[in-house]
Formats: structure tokens, C-alpha cells, sequence
């Protein structure tokens, strides 16, 4: 046989089996934390695991909906505040920014998404808990300490920024400029061609770099834990309340009190719950972009 | 050669890219209600003076324009001009078709609407006179509703053509417009700008001589950013008077 044709062979099933294997992976790690949570699952429903905030794991009690709930708050606050920031700072730049100041803010935004998140954890805590405490709870609640899913959110969302903006920008960047022209060019302003064609054009590009912004969001442990407040598990009833996410929850606790029973059990559990959130999260976005893309297409 | 009331008035151009200079000391009339062509080699400037008609320059922010393009007396490089009513008065077509990402009835309303009209007996009213315009009507009464972009490469570029007129502008701006197109969809196009001539000025930009020669009423051979030439098409063709444009009609120089 032809020596390049064989060589075209032998790197086409290579790389097949270096796709499997991280397919594999992925599998292995539902499957590993599925096996693993088995003990906590033969003993208690799926029902009162899922609905009770009952968290005593020495008297046997997990309940994981406080948890859930405040995975939840903190990555939909998360969201909420940098999806419009985001938005609006990506469309500046790719179309109303000068080239020059383009590339000096782009490279510092790169920048930013390498600071090591416990770093963010420490601004949180610096900047972001004194603010929350002494200016904006007061004027809801009575008494807040500041360490707040609030708090969570607002770091995550500075965390996520980078990332969304760099992600949105690339989107942009694949819209054609003559197709922008050819708006332009029918007399519309520079703002109505960003509302109804750019952003049409480029809704799916921005859904998928969403998504990949809060699956990331979600799994975010270090800088949350230190701003969050999670200490007493249960459900956050305002955004001044503390929270205790799913990562949070695993973090603070693996490792060290596997003398309670099923204890363990219950932490690869959360870590499952995490991993579902996830993989649902995905599913169902790709549903949506799926019918998106057929739509403007 | 000028004319007494050109629709266009080019006066001294001078455009940069950066350091490069793109185009240099143009001066240039542009007749009202003719087809005004520009040949020259790629890359020589003919589609960048054609850009420099209606500001679409304006979005790239290296580029430095100098002197003056009049529309119908009116300095469009001016202070305070308002740059939306100058494109309004332009349709661009360009070299590849780029129907803007929704259906085929919201393209051809894209323009009134953005102008303001909303009533939709009006909307739908505009859409068929304007694809009948364009002769596209037939072929897409029963699917306006359909993604532009499901069209055929060759009605694409008539859509963007009917989503011009539908500005009402009075000039019409052909960037290569046929490159893209295959010789039947390229007639198509040949034949309704000499249909359009009668209401609307017509610039064309094209390296295609013959085109050229088909369609054009008046000829500019732009090379290396300078207009050497402008004449009657048939005479710059057959009888051109300068030595460079001699070479470029009989393919001597690319």
C-alpha cells in the first residue's frame, strides 16, 4: 500500500480513538459519581432528597433543595448582571469603538480571564461584601452581613464578563461586514443595523457563548465560597441571604467527615446533581439553538 | 468631459488607507439618469471611489477622505451632513448578495420600515411592486414568508436590488454586482439596469469590458488610483485616446 495513504489511515484512526476515549470519559465520570451516590440513593427517595432543605448529616438528613436553590440564585444573578453589560460593551467595541481603543481594551479584557478566581474570592470580600452591607442592604433589609448570594453573583458576573465578551466579539466578527453595509446602506442608522442584523445574525453565536458562560458559572466554586456566606445550609429567600451552592457544599466538606455515615455518599451526590444541572442546561439550550438557527436561516 | 448638472460632482478626491494613497486627485461627473461605468484592474481603486458616493468609508476609521463629492450641489464630505438621508438616496448593490438574515417580505420592507412606514397595506404593497420591478415577483409570490437566504444565488442579487429600489433612492450603485452570478442570472441584472436608467442614475463598477460596453452610457478607466479616462463607453473602447487605457481594452495590462 501507498505509504501516504497509509499514514492518512493510521492518523484517521487515531484520532477516532482519542474521541472516544474523551466521550469515555465524560461517561465514566456520570457513572463514577452515579456508583458512588448508589448507598445514599438506596436509602432515601429521589423525591426527598430533591425536595427538602433538611440538611443534619449527623441525624441523617439530606436534603439538597437549599443547595440546589442556591446554585441556582447565585448563577442566574451571575447572568442577569453580565448579560447586558456584556452585550452592550461587545457591541461597542466591535462596532462603534475606534480600531485604536479596540486594541488596547481587548488584550486587558484577555487579561482579565486569566486572574486566578480566588483572587476575585478576595476583591469580593474587600470590595463587593462592604458595599453590599453598608450601602445597598440597608436601604432593603434590616440586617445583612453582606456575605450574600448577592455577593456570589456580582463576583461571578465580573468572573464571566471576559469570557462572554471575548466569545461575543468572535461572534460578531463572523457576521459579514457587507451584509452590515448593505443595512447602512439602506439609510439605517448604525444602531438599528446592530438591533436587526447584527444581533439577528448572530443570536445563535450568542446563545451558544451564553451557555457555555453559565455551565461555567455553575461549576464555579472558590471565589463563591469565600463571598457566598455558606455556613448554614437552606434556602435563600432574598438576594441579601446567604447561600450555599452545590460546589460550595463539596468544597467545604469533602474528605474531612466521612465518619458520618453516608456522608460521603451524599456529597457525590451533590456532585452528581451538579453534573445533571449541567448536562440538562445544555440540552435543553441546544433545543432552543437548533430552533433558532432554522429560523433565521 | 463635464456635464452642466451632473447628479454626482467628484472635486479633487484624494483617499487614503493608512499610508496608502487609494485614490488621487479624482475629478469626475456623474451624469443624471445615464449609466456611468468604471473598469480598471483589481485593486486599481474603482470600488473604493464608489464607496466614497454614499460614506460607506465611514465605518472603516483608518480611512482619510479629502475633497469633495457633490450630490446634486451638495457637498456630502460637508459638516453635519445627515449620512443616513445621503445612503437613503443610494441603493448599494454589491458584489456578492447579502440578504439580511429574515424573509424574503421583511428584506423588501426592510427600508420603509426603518424610515418609518408601518402601515402593512402599504408595506405589502411596496413588496410586490418591487419584486415585480426586479422581476422576482412570480418566482416568490407563494413563499414570502421564507428565509431570503433559501433563494438562488442569481434572485439574491435581484432581492438586494428591489431592497434598494424600495428606499426610493435615486442613484444606484452596482459594485461588481455580477461577479458572483452565472451568465443567465448576470442578463437578468444587464437587462434591468437598462430598464432602471430611465428613473435612476447608475454608477457600475466591473472588470468586464463587454459589460461594460452592454450596459454603460459613459466609461471611466481607473488605474492605479487615478481616473486616466472618461468618455462615451463606445468611444473609450474603440477609440481610446490615452495610451494606458489603449493597452488595458486590448488586454495588455491587468
Amino acid at each position: 500500500m501507498n505509504i501516504r495513504i497509509l499514514k492518512d489511515k493510521i492518523a484517521g484512526r487515531t484520532m477516532l480513538v482519542l474521541t472516544l476515549v474523551s466521550i469515555l470519559l465524560a461517561v465514566l465520570v456520570a457513572w463514577g459519581l452515579f456508583y458512588r451516590s448508589l448507598p445514599l440513593l438506596e436509602n432515601y427517595s429521589l423525591t426527598d432528597l430533591l425536595t427538602s432543605s433538611a440538611w443534619k448529616p449527623e441525624k441523617g438528613e439530606f436534603g439538597f433543595l437549599g443547595f440546589i436553590m442556591g446554585t441556582l440564585w447565585v448563577t442566574a444573578i451571575a447572568i442577569i448582571l453580565a448579560l447586558p453589560l456584556c452585550l452592550l460593551v461587545s457591541i461597542y467595541l466591535s462596532e462603534y469603538a475606534h480600531p485604536r481603543l479596540r486594541k488596547l481594551i481587548v488584550p486587558v479584557v484577555d487579561l482579565l480571564s486569566g486572574i486566578p478566581p480566588v483572587l476575585f474570592g478576595v476583591w469580593g470580600v474587600l470590595f463587593i461584601i462592604p458595599l453590599i452591607q453598608d450601602h445597598i442592604a440597608p436601604s432593603f433589609v434590616d440586617n445583612s452581613a453582606g456575605y450574600s448570594v448577592l455577593a456570589g453573583g456580582i463576583v461571578l458576573a465580573i468572573m464571566i464578563f471576559p469570557l462572554l465578551i471575548t466569545l461575543f466579539l468572535e461572534v460578531f466578527s463572523t457576521v459579514p461586514r457587507d451584509m452590515l453595509n448593505a443595512s447602512l446602506s439602506l439609510g439605517a442608522t448604525p444602531w438599528q443595523t446592530v438591533k436587526k442584523v447584527l444581533l439577528k445574525k448572530a443570536m445563535p453565536g450568542m446563545i451558544a457563548s451564553t451557555v457555555l458562560a453559565i455551565s461555567r458559572a455553575f461549576g464555579e466554586t472558590i471565589a463563591v465560597l469565600m463571598v457566598c456566606g455558606g455556613n448554614v445550609p437552606g434556602i435563600p429567600h432574598s438576594v441579601f441571604d446567604s447561600g450555599y451552592p452545590l460546589p460550595v457544599l463539596i468544597a467545604n466538606n469533602f474528605g474531612e467527615t466521612f465518619s458520618v455515615p453516608l456522608y460521603d455518599s451524599a456529597l457525590l451526590f451533590a456532585a452528581l446533581l451538579l453534573f445533571v444541572i449541567i448536562f440538562i442546561f445544555n440540552a435543553v439550550s441546544r433545543i432552543i439553538l437548533a430552533r433558532v438557527k432554522r429560523k433565521i436561516e | 468631459m463635464t456635464f452642466e448638472t451632473p447628479h454626482i460632482r467628484v472635486q479633487d478626491l484624494n483617499l487614503y488607507y493608512g499610508a496608502n494613497h487609494a485614490l488621487k486627485n479624482i475629478s469626475i461627473d456623474i451624469p443624471d439618469k445615464k449609466v456611468t461605468s468604471f473598469i480598471g484592474p483589481s485593486g486599481c481603486g474603482k470600488t473604493t471611489l464608489l464607496k466614497t458616493f454614499n460614506r460607506l468609508h465611514d465605518s472603516s476609521l483608518e480611512v482619510k477622505v479629502e475633497g469633495k463629492v457633490l450630490l446634486d450641489g451638495e457637498d456630502i464630505y460637508a459638516k453635519g451632513v445627515d449620512v443616513t438621508a445621503i445612503r437613503k438616496k443610494m441603493g448599494l448593490l454589491s458584489q456578492r448578495p447579502f440578504p439580511l438574515p429574515m424573509s424574503i417580505y421583511d428584506n423588501i420592507a426592510y427600508g420603509p420600515r426603518i424610515h418609518g412606514e408601518r402601515d402593512r397595506h402599504k408595506l405589502d404593497h411596496l413588496v410586490e411592486q418591487y419584486l415585480k420591478d426586479v422581476a422576482l415577483w412570480d418566482e416568490v409570490k407563494d413563499r414570502l414568508k421564507a428565509p431570503a437566504s433559501r433563494l438562488s444565488i442569481g434572485q439574491q442579487q435581484r432581492l438586494c436590488l428591489a431592497r434598494g429600489l424600495a428606499v426610493e433612492p435615486e442613484i444606484i450603485l452596482g459594485d461588481e454586482p455580477t461577479s458572483a452570478l452565472d451568465p443567465v442570472s448576470t442578463q437578468k441584472i444587464e437587462e434591468l439596469f437598462l430598464q432602471l436608467k430611465e428613473k435612476y442614475t447608475i454608477v457600475l463598477v466591473t472588470h468586464i469590458l463587454r459589460q461594460a460596453r452592454r450596459v454603460s452610457d459613459y466609461c471611466a478607466f481607473v488605474y492605479m488610483g487615478e481616473i486616466v479616462e472618461f468618455a462615451p463607453t463606445e468611444q473609450l473602447l474603440l477609440d481610446p485616446k490615452e495610451k494606458l487605457t489603449k493597452d488595458y481594452v486590448r488586454g495588455f495590462l491587468s
